[in-house]
């Protein structure tokens, strides 16, 4: 079986997942997106499977459909790329498979966004439905700056900040979870911890394990399914109404969670990788 | 031993690093991609663009 890795700048998970790779002498390439070309005729590949790992979405979403239209296993797959990709499919998908999610509106305009904002009640959060890191993410405590940020969200964002995601502010006491879905498995999770209240870790969050109760891991595999299943990191907030999926990634970084949790995620995920890569050979 | 771009500081690389990889010069901070390993070519490090993320 040969293993193609697809990405362009390499992250320390990519490090670890080359160096897990080579320790059980697997024959992968890495694949630089940067350096493809992709003959839309073409339809053998040099790899057996491909594990994406690439930071840019845009380029991961186009090479993941070209690759599984053309019969070439990804992990993950185009499907679930494009869901967890973009918020608003992200929650659609959990709503339609009734796992737990704050409550959220999409609305196309300022004013049935205002309209709508003003339904959810203050606070309340603003997303890009395509985005990643908290980029963007805005919290408004009253009309007025609701007001403000849905104008220049109109004004100065490309037009796809005019899909306006709005979600209801949930009360997070200072942390959220990040849970790492392998399969059918919830392998490990850690707490993000921050006094700021967004607690992603690329901005600043310090982190600390989670134990995995039969609660979270029931929460997060059905998360995980309700995009298509694969490797995922499942974000959940402990809120008064109990566990809530606040959003599914596709492309996990697990650098700050491997010490902490003792579990050595790259290794799962090339345990899963290799296991699904003996099963499931191209079809084209 | 490849030196800063911008202030012709060495960058010593570690023995496992990995084309792609993320180097930082240790005197101005600015970072670089290790774009080849043999030979060392080392290039300013790509701006974060709006689909970057997991």
């Amino acid at each position: 079986m040969r293993l193609g890795v697809l990405c362009s700048i390499v992250r320390k998970e990519e490090k670890l997942i080359f160096e897990a790779l080579r320790e059980r002498g697997v024959d992968f390439e890495k694949i630089d997106d940067r350096e493809l070309s992709l003959d839309l005729h073409n339809r053998s590949f040099p790899w057996d499977i491909v594990l994406e790992r690439a930071v840019n979405h845009a380029r991961a979403l186009h090479t993941l459909k070209l690759f599984n239209d053309r019969g070439l296993p990804t992990i993950n797959t185009w499907d679930v790329a494009n869901i967890c990709g973009d918020k608003v499919l992200t929650t659609n998908a959990l709503v339609r498979a009734q796992v737990p999610t704050p409550k959220t509106i999409v609305a196309y305009t300022p004013e049935s966004a205002l309209s709508a904002i003003e339904t959810l009640g203050y606070p309340v959060v603003l997303k890009p439905a395509v985005g990643s890191w908290g980029r963007l993410v805005a919290r408004a405590n009253d009309r007025h700056a609701a007001e403000a940020l849905l104008e220049h969200k109109q004004i100065l964002g490309s037009y796809h900040h005019s899909i306006f995601y709005i979600q209801e502010y949930v009360e997070k006491s200072g942390r959220d979870i990040r849970a790492f879905v392998v399969g059918n498995k919830t392998i490990c999770a850690i707490y993000r911890m921050s006094d700021h209240w967004i607690t992603n870790t690329a901005r600043g969050a310090t982190t600390a394990n989670c134990p995995v109760t039969d609660e979270l891991n029931e929460i997060c595999v059905a998360a995980a399914n309700a995009v298509g299943g694969g490797i995922l990191a499942v974000d959940v907030f402990e809120s008064e109404r109990g566990l809530q999926v606040n959003e599914v990634n596709y492309t996990m970084e697990f650098r700050n969670s491997i010490d902490v949790t003792g579990v050595p995620i790259h290794e799962r995920i090339v345990d899963y990788t290799l296991a699904v890569g003996e099963t499931s050979a191209p079809t084209v | 031993m490849p030196k800063c771009l911008d202030c012709d500081a060495e960058i010593i690389l570690k023995p496992d690093v990995e084309a792609g990889e993320i180097v930082d010069c240790p005197d101005c901070g600015t970072e670089f991609e290790v774009r080849s390993l043999d030979p060392v070519n080392l290039e300013h490090a790509p701006q974060e663009e709006e689909d970057w993320g997991e």
